[in-house]
Parts: structure tokens; sequence; C-alpha cells
């Protein structure tokens, strides 16, 4: 690098011009960025973005690039670069504890996948799981936005508590609902016995039949805060105006909820549903601790499964193979969704 | 309005409300009942609701029982620790994202969006693998890296939005006074971020504190368990007896997240909300 001339620099940028990438044909075609001073930015709202002199790399001068490569390195190291192996991994026959080479094999692994009746039922319970959570998660956490919408008394305590699930560890929340559903020391079969609902205790994560709608429960209420606290920062954007003209007009609280309300969240809707649809569907500590997938794999969600094979049976290119599988289902579901409710938008 | 009877709606309102908050708080209130019952009260045919003598034993059990004592100072090691390393890692980054109009910047977007929605189980395969080829297996370090990548994009994120609010023609001065870019940002910029530092510092302290499943995968030693796994472990050998201690010592670890709650919370409900709607 030291030894290079002057001639030698410009000859290479020489170069570089011939071949002009995207990046510095759009910073040529902004003279203005030159000098925010003489010129200002055309037609852009906001101002607060400087004006850069020179762009040599990723939009970037040297001071931009040094700064910014001590966060890239280790994003790229430990983020993107397993992310694109572990997509890899898929596609190998990669297992723990074995001396031979790993091999691409394709999509065998996907064969396998298809052909694997444990992993379709745990895509089954995946699904009923993410689905149910998901849509008791909004109707729960609606209604409760729409209450602390209003004035009522005990607001700020319900306000509160809506939040605390969000402030404990997932680990404690699997714990305390144990407790809660504990057979002999839980909380819940006292009640029911006590309201002589059952005659009794269950042991409901044990259960076949319900351990799969008692974690449905606890999902429910761990992820309502953030469906909550998003569908009220929704609610609180509906014009005030529109809503008491329409009761002026003789409008019920159903009609101006579904007219007035309803359109204006709608937005925010398909963003929280979608949110909490993958968030679900990737959930893996609050079962992890509730049931470790038990009784017999009636709770095994697609993530414990994938879990088990790679850490326990060390299987990690057949449980790559499962997450790529997964993540395309999911990007099919949600790409389907929101033009689904991109549709009913326009109408 | 005033046609429907305003009574029937606000008790069918009020009802609504019970029903909330029995559903929110039942679950911690017995969490608590029964880290302050006596193992005998635990032990009962029919449970009490509220504990008929208090007492503190539980706590004192779990501390002594179980490595718990040890997993909290291994956790608050490990929290820390990442949580200054990435807020040093970030700081400059997010300038860059906020001052440049750069690849860069939209690139952290996708990836901070990508982050959200991605199965971790598919990305710590390769990250176990990578992690043990270095040597890194079964160590602190190794998940104090994790920590910091993992926490990275939300604190970009976080503390994009915070240099975003400083006026740039206070960097301008500071040039003028001849401060290159690196000086200008730690002398002008970085005083100003104090309350985005602290922000950003306790979410990457609070991630760390109550991951589980990085820590079940790289961590084997039981002298090096965080919180959540000694904690998972002693479900296991949960007796009757033991559900006291068990209660008292999870309580013990949500405190840390608690207290960043009561400190954030308007910022989590208002400001976070507003900033991710608007940008």
């Amino acid at each position: 690098m030291s030894g290079e001339t002057p001639s030698e620099w410009s000859g290479r940028r020489s170069e570089e011009r011939a071949q002009p990438s995207a990046e510095r044909v759009r910073s040529r075609a902004r003279p203005a960025s030159m000098s925010g001073v003489l010129a200002p930015p055309r037609g852009r709202p906001k101002k607060q973005q400087p004006p850069r002199a020179r762009r040599r790399f990723l939009g970037l001068d040297r001071d931009g690039m040094m700064l910014a490569i001590p966060a890239l390195i280790p994003v790229f190291a430990f983020s993107l670069y397993p992310l694109l192996r572990g997509i890899y991994l898929g596609f190998t026959d990669a297992q723990a504890g074995r001396a031979t080479e790993t091999t691409f094999t394709g999509l065998e692994n996907y064969g396998d996948l298809l052909g694997d009746s444990y992993f379709w039922e745990s895509f089954r319970i995946g699904l009923i799981w993410a689905f149910s959570v998901t849509i008791l998660q909004f109707v729960a956490s609606l209604g409760l936005a729409l209450l602390l919408n209003q004035r009522i008394r005990l607001r700020w305590l319900a306000r509160t508590l809506s939040l605390v699930p969000w402030a404990m560890p997932p680990v404690v929340i699997g714990i305390m609902w144990r407790l809660v559903y504990h057979p002999n020391a839980g909380l819940l079969n006292d009640v029911l016995m006590d309201l002589r609902i059952i005659d009794s205790n269950i042991d409901w994560l044990s259960s076949f039949s319900l351990a799969l709608p008692a974690i449905i429960v606890v999902g429910v209420w761990t992820g309502m805060p953030q469906t909550t606290v998003v569908l009220l920062a929704g609610l609180q954007s509906v014009s005030r105006e529109l809503n008491e003209a329409a009761s002026m007009d003789g409008a019920g609280a159903w009609q101006r909820f579904r007219n007035v309300t309803w359109p204006a969240i709608a937005p925010v809707v398909t963003a929280i549903t979608t949110l909490d649809f993958i968030w679900n569907f990737n959930q893996f500590g609050l079962v992890y601790v509730l049931t470790e997938g038990g009784p017999g794999g009636a709770t095994r969600l697609p993530m414990l499964f994938a879990y088990e094979e790679a850490f326990r049976y060390g299987n990690y290119g057949y449980a790559a193979a499962l997450g790529n599988a997964m993540v395309l289902i999911i990007a099919v579901f949600v790409a389907f969704y929101l033009r689904q409710r991109f549709k009913e938008a326009k109408n | 309005m005033e046609r429907s009877t305003p009574a029937v709606a606000t008790t069918l309102k009020y009802l609504a409300l019970g029903a909330y908050l029995v559903f929110l708080a039942f679950p911690l209130f017995w969490l608590l009942s029964t880290a302050l019952k006596t193992p005998q009260e635990i032990a009962q045919i029919n449970p009490t609701i509220i504990p008929n003598d208090i007492t503190f034993e539980n706590f004192r059990a779990a501390f002594d029982e179980q490595p718990i004592a040890r997993s909290l100072v291994n956790t608050a090691f490990v929290s820390s620790v990442s949580a200054v390393l990435t807020v040093f890692l970030s700081i400059p980054a997010a300038y860059v994202m906020a001052r440049y109009r750069s690849v860069v910047s939209r690139a952290v977007i996708v990836w901070v969006l990508l982050s959200q929605i991605f199965p971790w189980v598919l990305v710590i395969i390769p990250l176990f693998l990578l992690l043990r080829d270095a040597g890194l297996y079964d160590s602190h370090l190794g998940l104090i890296i994790v920590y910091v990548v993992w926490s990275m994009p939300f604190a970009l994120w976080m503390l994009r939005s915070y240099v975003a609010s400083i006026p740039y023609e206070l960097e301008e001065a500071a040039a003028m006074d001849g401060a290159t870019k690196v000086r200008a940002l730690r002398s002008v910029i970085a005083p100003l971020l104090a309350p985005g530092v602290v922000a950003a510092g306790l979410f990457a302290f609070v991630s760390a504190w109550n991951e589980f499943l990085f820590a079940l995968v790289l961590i084997r030693d039981p002298d090096l368990q965080t919180i959540s796994l000694t904690l998972v472990k002693f479900i296991g050998a949960e007796g009757v007896a033991r559900l006291g201690p068990l209660a008292a010592a999870s309580l013990v670890a949500t405190i840390p997240s608690l207290i960043f709650f009561a400190f954030m919370q308007r910022r989590l409900t208002g400001g976070l909300l507003g900033g991710a709607v608007k940008s």
C-alpha cells in the first residue's frame, strides 16, 4: 500500500469509473449532497440527514466505516454467517460426533421429513398452538385495550398487571404456571374443587387431552402485553370527532366500533397478529419449561422437535432442514395472510 | 348512547375488567403465596390461597439447597459484560445509521426485523458448532458473544433514534473547531446520549438475564450455569416440599427485569412504539 504512487491511485479510480456501482450512480445523481448549505435537499421532508462529502463504500466515508465496523464484525461473524451456515446445514447429513466428513445431500432431509410421522404430528400441534394462541391473544387483548381506552376505575391496576408478563423471564412464567397447574398443590384444582366443578384433582400438564389447551392458556397470558399495548396505541389514534359524529347520528356502540374504530386500527391489527403468529410459532422456552413437549409428544411444538433432533440425537442436518422448512412455511402463511388483509383494506 | 341503559353497560364493563384482573393477577399472586408458605402448608390437602403464617424460610432454603447464589453471580457477570459490550459496539454504528444515508442503515433495519421473525433454534445449531470449534463451548465468553450479537439489533434500533434526536448543528460546531468525526462523537454526542445508553444497556442486561435457550445449549458445567438454567434443573427435582424454594428462587430471578420495566414502562408503552410507527 505504501508504495503506491499517485498515478496508480488515479489509474484505479478511472477503472472504477468505467463500471459505476448503483451506489455511486445514486450519489452522483444527487449533487445536492455535496453541500447542504448551498443546495438544500429537494423533496425530502427530513432535513436532519446531513450532507456527506465523499462516498467510498456502501455509502460510507472512512470515518463512517471506522464507526460501523466494530458492530458489523460481530454481526457478520456470529449472526449472518451462522444463519447462512444453518441454511446450508439443512442440505447436508451433518451429525454429532461423526468422524466422516459432512456431505451435501441435497433434498434428502426434506424427503425424510415428508415421511416422518413424528414431524407431521409436531407440525400439526404447532399449527394448533400458533393459531389458537394468536387468535385468543388478539381477542383478549382487544377487549382489554378497549377497556383501558375508557375512563374506568382501577384502570391503573389493569394497565400495570397487563404489562407484568412482559417483565418476567420466560422460565419464571413457566414455573409459575406449573405451580398453578400443580395436581396437588395447585391453585386451579383448589379453586375448581371449591366451586365443585371437579371432584378430584386433575394433572393438567400430564394429561394427553388437557396439556395442549393448558399451555395455550399460558401462551395467551404471556403474549397479552405486547398485543394489548400495540392495540391500545392504535385505539388512541382513532379520531374522537369521527366517533362523536357517529354517535350523534345515532350509531350504537357496535356500529361505531365496526365503522369507525375497526377501519382505523386495521393496519395495526394486521401488524401485531402477523408478529404474534411468528413469535408463537417459534416459541420454545415457555413450553420447554412447562412440559418439555410431553406427555408423549402431545405438546411437542416444531421448535422443540428441532431442538431434540439437534441436541438430544445429534442430527444437526436434519434439525436444520426442519428449521428451513418452518421458515418457508411461516413465510407462506404470512404472505397469504398479508395479501388477504391488503385486499380487504382496498375494498 | 343515552338510549342504551348505561347501568347495564357499566356493570358488564366492570365484570369484564374483573375477569381480566383475575386472569392476569392470580398466577402472580399464587407464585408469591407459594413462596411465602411453610412446606407443611403447601403440602396440605386443601391448599390455602392466602398463607396462614408468612415465612421467608423458602428464600433461605433456596439459597442453601441449590447453587442459586452461584448462578445469580454468574448471570450478573454475563449480563453486565454483555450489556457494556453491546452498548460500546452499538453507539458508533447507531451514529452511522442516524447520520449517513447508507446501505448499512437500511441493512440493519432489515436485520432488526429479520431477527424478530427468525426461529432461533435454527441459528443456534451453526452457532453451537462455531463456538465449539473456537473452543468457546461451555464458557461464559461464548455466551457473552452470543448475547451481544443477539441484543445488538434492538440496541442499534433504540440508539439510532436517540442520535437522530440530537441536532446536527452541535456536531457542525465541533467540526468548525477542528474536531474529527470520532472526536465529535466522543465529546459532543456521547454525553447527550446518556439516557439512550442507559436504556439500551438495561435492555441488553435484561435480555441476557432472562435468556434461556442459548444458555441451555451452550453451557454444561453446573458451576457456569445462569439462573434460568438452574431454575429449570430445580424443577426436575421437585417434590411438593420443594415448591416453596422454587417459587422463592423464581421471584428473586425476576427482580432485575421488574426494576427495568418499572423504569421503562412509559417508554415501552409510548416512546418505543411511537418511534417504531414513525420511522
